[in-house]
């Protein structure tokens, strides 16, 4: 049976991971290629690594340090951030991602997901959209949540799945950082019926919050947070441990 | 030497990094004669099947490597790469493949039931028989899975896996072997899987 996954998103800046992390004894690592070790050894599925540098110099130690953690641990790596051109999948790509995941570029460049899609194949191209509530619609939001591009968010993520997208993260941008929970509205609403596998991203605060989400949308394949793992709020073995006493299937 | 058939059709990166994590002297290799200096080989792949049965043509890598098949050098094809170990596919169209093990690949849409999600993404757990790759892993231990065709027909399944229902997830007779999931992705039960084969005499 398949499972779902358990993903750790860890946004780096000029090699860092931003926010730091406070646990691993009583050491901060910041280091991207430790905490993704770290990661995988407590039984992470898959990892995120979204790029936040601006710079081309930034984007360098990027692409280094996505080489490292390819080298170190042996699970999928998704890459994120800045993915505005099929160069940009390429550089990625050949240092070791598995996955690439667009979302501004994908709104600027309609065109990009295709053309990416045919080059790479569908399980290479991973549509990421943050959404946020606005006047009673799911509107798609770009730059960080910066620019309501007015996208209407469900019509928005079938087009790119239609475009060869071969897997969709839907983060909420109203539950981000709330810690109330994944927004099993939103999800429900936007993403339910896609024949591609959806990640459930925004909202985490505990593990009851995983188990309520895979519950409620037995169609959701994989719950992505960030800094409820870094802190260590929630740990990922017992989260997986939990999830399994609740006869929801995940790799152990 | 552990040669790695790299005909420019998907990613190196993350083989080549896990053999050499796991002390293996890990090339890619594009001609004929790094093949038969070899003393395994490693078919990977991902993307259309005709496509890259094509591309290893082309790279005149085809011939020698059904030569050294028959040799008894050991072979393991990954994804794709196991795909094209077998007869012939028909994914788009009907294309041959090397032959090395007897079989066809078609769509898992003929196996599994209406509703799945097509690829079949993620962990899923591994039912094999008895097998040298398998030697130190368990059953039910979970690897990852990226496809929308797999082997059927094949008298030489030697793993499979559920999802709606029963997929071929590993096919093997004599000194080649192929699997449908990564290895490479899998952690450290791929890992282990990976050691075993480039153990194998």
């Amino acid at each position: 049976m398949l499972k779902k996954r358990i993903i750790p998103c860890l946004d780096v800046r000029d090699g860092k991971v931003t926010k730091g992390v406070k646990f691993l004894g009583n050491r901060d690592i910041a280091d991207p290629v430790e905490l993704a070790k770290f990661y995988s050894d407590s039984g992470a599925d898959e990892l995120v690594f979204y790029d936040i540098t601006a710079s081309a110099e930034g984007r360098g130690i990027f692409t280094d340090i996505l080489k490292k953690a390819a080298s170190t641990v042996f699970i999928p790596l998704t890459v994120g951030g800045g993915i505005r051109t099929l160069d940009d999948f390429d550089r990625v790509l050949k240092c070791g991602a598995d996955k690439v995941s667009v979302n501004s570029g994908a709104v600027a460049d309609k065109t990009l997901i295709s053309r990416a899609a045919k080059r790479y194949g569908s399980q290479c191209v991973v549509i990421s959209a943050d959404v946020k509530r606005d006047n009673g619609r799911f509107v798609v939001t770009a730059r960080g949540g910066r620019d309501n591009t007015g996208l209407e968010a469900r019509d928005w993520i079938r087009y790119c799945v239609s475009e060869g997208a071969g897997e969709v993260v839907l983060n909420s941008m109203d539950a981000d950082g709330v810690k109330g929970g994944f927004d099993i509205e939103m999800l429900k609403y936007v993403c339910e019926g896609l024949p591609v596998p959806v990640i459930a991203s925004g909202g985490a605060g505990k593990p009851e919050d995983f188990v309520r989400l895979f519950k409620e949308l037995p169609w959701v394949d994989a719950g992505l947070a960030a800094s409820v793992f870094h802190y260590k709020e929630i740990e990922i073995s017992s989260l997986k441990e939990m999830l399994n006493k609740n006869d929801i299937a995940v790799r152990l | 030497m552990i040669a790695i058939v790299d005909y420019g059709v998907g990613n190196l990166f993350s083989l080549h990094s896990s053999l050499r994590a796991l002390g293996f002297d890990a090339e890619n290799v594009t001609s004929a004669q790094k093949l038969r200096d070899a003393s395994h080989i490693i078919l990977p792949g991902v993307g259309a099947f005709g496509d890259a049965a094509k591309k290893l043509c082309e790279a005149g890598l085809r011939d020698p490597l059904i030569e050294e098949a028959k040799r008894g050098k050991p072979i393991l094809g990954i994804c794709l790469g196991m795909q094209l170990l077998l007869s012939k596919s028909f994914e788009f169209g009907e294309h041959d493949g090397l032959g090395l093990i007897p079989g066809s690949v078609r769509s898992i849409a003929e196996t599994i039931p209406a509703g799945l999600k097509i690829p079949h993404i993620g962990w899923n757990e591994l039912r094999f028989t008895e097998h040298p790759i398998f030697s130190d892993i368990r059953q039910g231990d979970s690897v990852y899975f990226v496809h929308s065709y797999h082997a059927t027909d094949c008298p030489n399944v030697i793993a499979t896996t559920d999802y709606g229902a029963t997929l071929t997830a590993a096919v093997g007779k004599d000194n080649v072997v192929g699997c449908q999931f990564h290895p490479e992705k899998s952690g450290p039960v791929g890992l282990k899987i990976l050691k075993s084969f480039c153990n194998m005499r």
